[in-house]
């Protein structure tokens, strides 16, 4: 087969739609157009029909009960939801949240709303490997906590939290355990019954359904949960999230979690195989290190450092031709590198260095030969123009060096 | 962000990448930038001392396209001009002639400090008194 390029390694940010998917949303754009609230004639019937039997698809993909479904616009709205919602609903039973520094940005920053709000939240830090530790986030529970945000896998190393003996954590104290499994979610098993999950983010884009749709689960039974709504309207998802349902949408992450329901194993396993075979291959390169756990990990997502290479300057190397990330700054407006790297304990130099790859579903063995080979090339030519390369051979300890910090 | 087509030509073709003997009295080394800010450049250049003309000039750069393709355009300005021309090389120069964006222009000023540095470590090691150098904003 020609190798066609370029390559997409940015599964993280974003999974290209399964053409399964987009067929079945085809029909909900003109010919099937109808408001699924529009309860008196049949273009609303069929509307209904059609996000009910996706509500029943995205439910048995995660083990819920389709009723413990709410559409939303995505994963960050969900988690917008999900906190705001349990700080107004559980008000009267106190205003204390634990969550993790290495949590997405969509957590953090309505975290950080909170505390505006009156709120108090413990920002967990996390070990060298990216996983919290247990002991801590017991300790960190008051007679004021009312909810405990944990991610599931990380976006940015793909590393996993023990899930099931933090929920056992939040039922001993009678606390909500809402968990961000937006990259989770269709890559491994997710079950919310067996993983004690009270809430839960997830979004259509990340596994091959549409962008705009996501979804939050809100646990009804043991125990019966309620979110405040964030947005007031006409009541629809019972009264927690009112606007026109995006029906198109909904029948996309209905049809994206059945597939992933029939194929994610298989899916996990293959790319796993690859994920292993290109982080071998790169590991092969000196002063090469790989960013959280390996062993409590997504299958498809790998996190390397190359140590003295830049990662901006090093994609530039090969992004015409593949596309990743970097935890360098200069991929951002500002000058700070990655904040999960540095929760690690990454040195700034590392965190600089560093690429995410993420594989999917469309992922090929061929792309993974092309992008090993592109990859090493980079590394070495820039580590040939690099002075801190050169003082690293020549024994000379960076540390020992004032740098001029600008 | 797209790069501008110098930025990549500097990038893909650097010129000048290497390491001159800085033990000599003639070659003057400028060491710039931090590894956690995520640049460093090195940036030297050789002088013939009879002419005082910037006979050979070296890079090497710790950092992102355009703070490779800065160093790599200094190290080709710098060749053939005298260590006072080459002080009058200004960063503004370096991001009109590659075009660089507003978040680059740190790259420049990089470059530019790593070229003063450069000579003043030549002054001093020929008896000459260092210069003093206004502080840009990175």
């Amino acid at each position: 087969m020609e190798l066609k390029l370029p390559i997409y390694l940015d599964n993280n940010a974003t999974t290209p739609m399964d053409p399964r998917v987009l067929e079945a949303m085809l029909p909900y754009f003109v010919e099937k157009f109808g408001n699924a609230a529009s309860r008196n004639h049949s273009f609303g019937w069929v509307a209904e029909e059609a996000v009910d039997y996706a509500r029943e698809q995205v439910a048995k993909l995660i083990n819920a009960d389709p009723k413990e479904i709410i559409f939303t616009s995505g994963a960050t709205e969900s988690d917008n939801l999900a906190l705001k919602g349990v700080f107004e609903m559980y008000a009267s039973k106190g205003n204390h949240i634990i969550t993790a520094t290495t949590e997405h940005k969509a957590v953090l920053d309505t975290c950080k709303h909170i505390e505006k709000l009156g709120g108090q939240v413990t920002y967990l830090d996390v070990n060298p490997e990216g996983l919290i530790d247990l002991k801590e986030l017991e300790n960190a529970i008051t007679d004021k906590t009312i909810l405990i945000a944990i991610m599931y896998g990380n976006n940015e190393i793909g590393v996993i939290q023990p899930v099931r003996e933090i929920s056992a954590i939040a039922r001993k104290h009678g606390v909500l355990f809402f968990t961000d499994a937006t990259q989770a979610v269709g890559k491994i098993p997710v079950d919310v019954q067996a993983d004690g999950i009270d809430l839960m983010a997830f979004s259509g884009h990340k596994m091959y359904g549409p962008k705009g749709v996501g979804a939050l689960y809100v646990r009804r039974k043991n125990p019966r949960v309620k979110v405040t709504a964030q947005m007031d309207g006409g009541g629809h998802e019972r009264g927690m999230r009112s606007g026109t349902m995006n029906v198109p949408g909904i029948v996309g992450l209905g049809k994206a979690c059945e597939i992933c329901m029939n194929e994610m194993e298989s899916e996990a396993a293959r790319l796993s195989v690859m994920r292993d075979r290109l982080e071998n291959a790169l590991m092969e390169l000196e002063e090469a290190y790989v960013n959280g756990s390996k062993e409590h990990r997504l299958p498809h997502v790998s996190n390397i450092s190359f140590k003295y290479v830049e990662g901006e300057g090093l994609m530039m190397g090969f992004n015409k031709n593949i596309a990743l990330s970097s935890g360098s700054a200069c991929t951002s407006a500002s000058l700070e590198p990655s904040y999960v790297l540095k929760a690690l304990g990454l040195g700034d130099d590392l965190a600089h260095s560093s690429l995410r790859f993420g594989l999917g579903r469309f992922t090929t063995d061929e792309q993974i030969d092309y992008t090993i080979n592109a990859i090493k090339d980079t590394v070495l030519k820039l580590r040939e123009m690099s002075p801190l390369w050169e003082m690293f051979k020549e024994g000379i300890d960076l540390n020992t060096i004032e740098w001029a910090h600008h | 962000m797209a790069y501008s087509d110098k930025v990549i030509d500097h990038y893909s073709n650097p010129k000048n990448v290497g390491t001159l003997d800085k033990g000599k009295k003639n070659v003057g080394t400028g060491l710039v930038g931090a590894p956690e800010c995520g640049d460093v450049m090195r940036l030297q250049i050789e002088v013939d001392e009879a002419t005082g003309v910037i006979a050979d000039a070296k890079f090497k750069t710790f950092g992102c396209g355009s703070a490779i393709a800065s160093s790599s355009l200094a190290t080709e300005w710098l060749k053939g001009k005298t260590v006072d021309q080459a002080l009058a090389i200004d960063n503004m120069d370096i991001v009109e002639e590659l075009n660089l964006p507003p978040v680059k222009i740190h790259c420049s000023v990089l470059a530019e400090d790593a070229i003063k540095a450069a000579i003043n470590d030549y002054r001093v090691k020929n008896g000459m008194p260092e210069l003093e150098l206004e502080e840009k904003k990175h």
